[in-house]
């Protein structure tokens, strides 16, 4: 089964516990600056929104990728940045309409989530469940669910 | 690592950033944040130099834990000389400030002499530069904060910075990080405004690694297991916040009410935590709109709220219709029921001004209830108060006080000054309920023994965020003690003095021992850092801090004298609920206290005591 990322911000905290475990897992350091997931908060409404890349299945950043340093994941769907390819041109980042896709100076190479293999280090982070790694078919399920429950009570009882 | 073992020092006067090696001894003996700043400060100023004036210093510290992935580790303190209290001044913050300074590289910034004109400090990982702040004086800490964002075109720096009140020397004024986190109280905003330093603005790119990573990540797990499983931690605080308290401590005739007369608040569940939950009558929204964590925090107990459009207070004010801090219970005694008012609307709108031109909530509420008590006694008179009157209950009085404070202007002056300033004034210094120049929180010590304690003996003036024994008196954490009880109270007070030493120095936030012991911080810090920090040595070292603390307070020229409680807590009994007919026994806890802690009679640390404890 395919599994894809879940966000749902009204869940979210703001806490970063997911930024720093993104950071930590693939650059070994706490540092939010480095992090493939970012929480953005809009402190005028009262709401924190995590946000990465949703694995797009036709990927805009692998097609416009010149070197064909993207490639699919096929075991987890994920599309990964592969370092050795890859020349830093981002013409990806132009590409890809979410901005989930970015150029890190220091490496010299884009980075995006690449769902850490199939076990998401910011989903096992996350203090309360925002962020779920969940059967990619049915994202929609737990909010399906809630509004079920919600249609159920609220029918007039015969 | 811990520390970066990098600090940043600043020198106002000429204008010149110089980096420094972290004293690496010192952090052995005083781990970082409230225990190395203070160690620093001891060393740097003359104990009985005047806070407002250049020779004073200002230190941001953060801890080792500060800026990774342990829960709640993202805080820093600001330590300095007080303006309030003449004492040791040490104020922590949560937000995200602590962590990104962390992440630029830096364990810590000391603030020293005067800008001939107002600057901030921008931190771009090694880049650092004082910069002009003309443009930003007289402006609020909402206004200074997006300014500076837009003038560097980036929307990631994170900014502490004082608003009007530090400006005008609110001697209560605070410092506010990420628009309503606040390093809130002692004044040392109003040491910031003395040094004409506006903001503080970082941006850090180079993160932070444990010193045993693998250790860390085991140790720190567990403990947001604890956390999560625990009653407080996991469900009381983010649900409620800190508002969980209100109902709780109203119930047990412990809530201090029109300005400590009485114990008991008629109006509190209308301004309790559940509350802020509830379906307004006049829009059918809550007052609360969600919880909101601080950096790397589990618990997530702040609380944001918004005010309703059609309360007299916003309602031609658009500018107040957005979402921000809500109030937390501290501050909804304090402007609530202190003051007799139980208008949750008129409560939020005032703490959003103290966020919005930082000042601490806690002691302006505490002078303004002061102020009523002056009023309706005729000590002052509508002629003092330039004809606003101050009855207690009185909502536009608040209201009105809150804004003229923020803004430096009539009255609002003197309520700038504090309750103890103002008692004096006006010929009634009884009526001050302080102690060594600061107000009270939201704990009646007459219904809670230990809490009187806590407050004579605080190293910062009256405070419970220095020995929160109303966890065991109260909550029954660690252990059930009863609050009418003084047996047993000396040494629940000292425990708690050090541990919480231990927490305020290590980059955690104190809520956390609702749920943890030193067994579960102790193995996160040894994993955090080099060195020795077995539970029995860091208690040890809460034990220094508390001591080294206590010296500097000794040589600023406070004396046993100042370790004491107004009479009306040591006279007056409680009227109503559980604790009618006592007061604060204090006289029967506080000797018994200085021979635990290895003091004199007059409480001076002896040669022995400062020997065990290597100071």
């Amino acid at each position: 089964m395919l599994k894809a990322l879940q966000i749902e911000p009204v869940k979210c905290t703001g806490c970063l516990q997911c930024e720093m475990a993104c950071s930590y897992e693939k650059e070994g350091v706490f540092n939010p600056a480095k992090s493939r997931i970012k929480v953005f908060n809009f402190h005028e409404e009262g709401r924190m929104v995590p946000y990465t890349c949703t694995q797009c299945a036709e990927a805009w950043c692998l097609h416009a990728c010149p070197v064909d340093a993207i490639r699919l994941d096929a075991e987890t769907g994920a599309k990964i940045v592969l370092d050795i390819l890859c020349v830093g041109c981002k013409v990806c980042t132009i590409a890809c309409p979410f901005g989930t896709i970015n150029y890190n100076a220091s490496a010299g190479v884009v980075v995006k989530c690449d769902l850490c293999g199939g076990d998401p280090e910011c989903a096992k982070a996350c203090p309360t469940d925002a962020i779920t790694y969940v059967d990619a078919d049915w994202t929609g399920l737990g909010r399906m669910r809630d509004w079920a429950d919600k249609t159920a009570t609220e029918q007039p009882q015969a | 690592m811990g520390w970066h073992g990098k600090i940043l020092r600043v020198d106002l006067s000429k204008g010149t950033c110089k980096t420094e090696d972290l004293n690496k001894e010192w952090a052995q003996s005083y781990l970082g944040q409230r225990g190395l700043a203070t160690k620093y400060l001891c060393e740097e100023i003359d104990p009985k130099v005047d806070p407002l004036s250049p020779k004073n210093k200002l230190i941001f510290a953060t801890g080792p834990l500060t800026g990774t992935m342990a829960s709640t580790g993202g805080r820093y303190s600001v330590i300095t000389k007080g303006p309030l209290t003449g004492c040791i001044a040490c104020s922590n913050s949560g937000g995200y400030w602590g962590a990104e300074l962390k992440f630029a590289g830096w364990d810590m910034v000391i603030f020293e002499g005067k800008s001939k004109k107002p600057v901030y400090l921008y931190i771009n990982d090694d880049e650092v530069m004082l910069l002009p702040a003309s443009d930003l004086w007289g402006k609020s800490v909402w206004e200074t904060e997006p300014a500076i964002k837009a003038k560097h075109q980036d929307p990631q720096i994170r900014v502490t910075s004082i608003g009007r009140a530090g400006e005008n020397g609110v001697l209560y004024a605070g410092i506010v990080n990420d628009l309503h986190r606040a390093a809130g109280r002692s004044g040392v905003g109003a040491v910031m405004g003395s040094k004409n330093l506006k903001a503080i603005a970082v941006r850090g790119t180079k993160g932070d690694k444990p010193h045993d990573p693998k250790a860390f990540m085991k140790a720190t797990e567990a403990g947001k297991k604890v956390l999560a499983e625990n009653a407080v931690t996991g469900q009381g605080l983010p649900t409620y916040g800190t508002q969980v308290l209100m109902n709780v401590i109203n119930e047990i005739g412990a809530m201090p009410t029109r300005n400590w007369r009485e114990v008991q608040f008629e109006g509190a569940a209308h301004i309790s935590g559940e509350a802020m939950h509830e379906a307004r009558k006049s829009d059918g929204k809550a007052n609360l709109v969600t919880n909101q964590a601080c950096f790397g925090c589990t618990i997530a107990c702040g609380r944001i709220s918004k005010i309703d459009e059609e309360h007299y207070t916003v309602k031609t004010k658009p500018e107040y219709w957005h979402a921000s801090g809500g109030v937390e219970y501290e501050a909804a005694w304090a402007l609530g029921s202190d003051t007799g008012i139980d208008d949750l609307e008129a409560l939020t709108y005032a703490n959003f001004l103290c966020n919005e031109d930082g000042f601490d909530p806690i002691s302006f509420g505490a002078t303004v209830a002061a102020a009523m008590e002056l009023y309706e006694m005729g000590a002052i008179t509508k002629k003092d108060t330039g004809g606003l009157e101050l009855n207690f209950g009185s909502t536009e009085a608040l209201v009105t006080l809150t804004e003229l404070t923020a803004k430096g202007e009539g009255f609002g002056k003197e309520i700038g000054l504090g309750s103890k300033r103002l008692c004096e004034k006006y010929g009634h210094p009884d009526l001050s309920m302080t102690v060594k120049g600061q107000e009270f929180p939201a704990y009646d010590a007459r219904g809670i023994q230990g809490m009187g304690l806590t407050y004579a003996t605080s190293n910062r003036g009256a405070c419970h965020l220095r020995s929160y024994t109303v966890a065991s008196e109260v909550m029954g954490i660690p252990e059930k003690t009863d609050p009418l009880v003084t047996e047993g109270k000396a040494g629940l007070v000292k425990a708690f003095q050090d541990a919480t030493a231990v927490v305020d120095s290590s980059g955690l936030c104190v809520f956390v021992t609702f749920a943890w012991s030193m067994e579960d911080i102790g193995p996160q810090i040894q994993a955090a850092c080099e060195g020795d920090w077995s539970i029995d040595n860091l208690l040890l070292m809460g034990e220094r801090i508390w001591n080294l603390e206590r010296n500097f307070n000794l040589a600023a020229g406070m004396t046993a004298k100042d370790d004491t409680l107004p009479k009306r807590l040591l006279k007056e009994a409680a009227k109503t609920g559980p604790a009618k007919g006592r007061v604060n026994d204090l006289g029967k806890m506080l000797p018994e206290y200085y021979e635990l802690r290895g003091w004199t009679k007059e409480g001076v640390p002896t040669n022995k005591t400062l020997d065990r404890l290597v100071l």
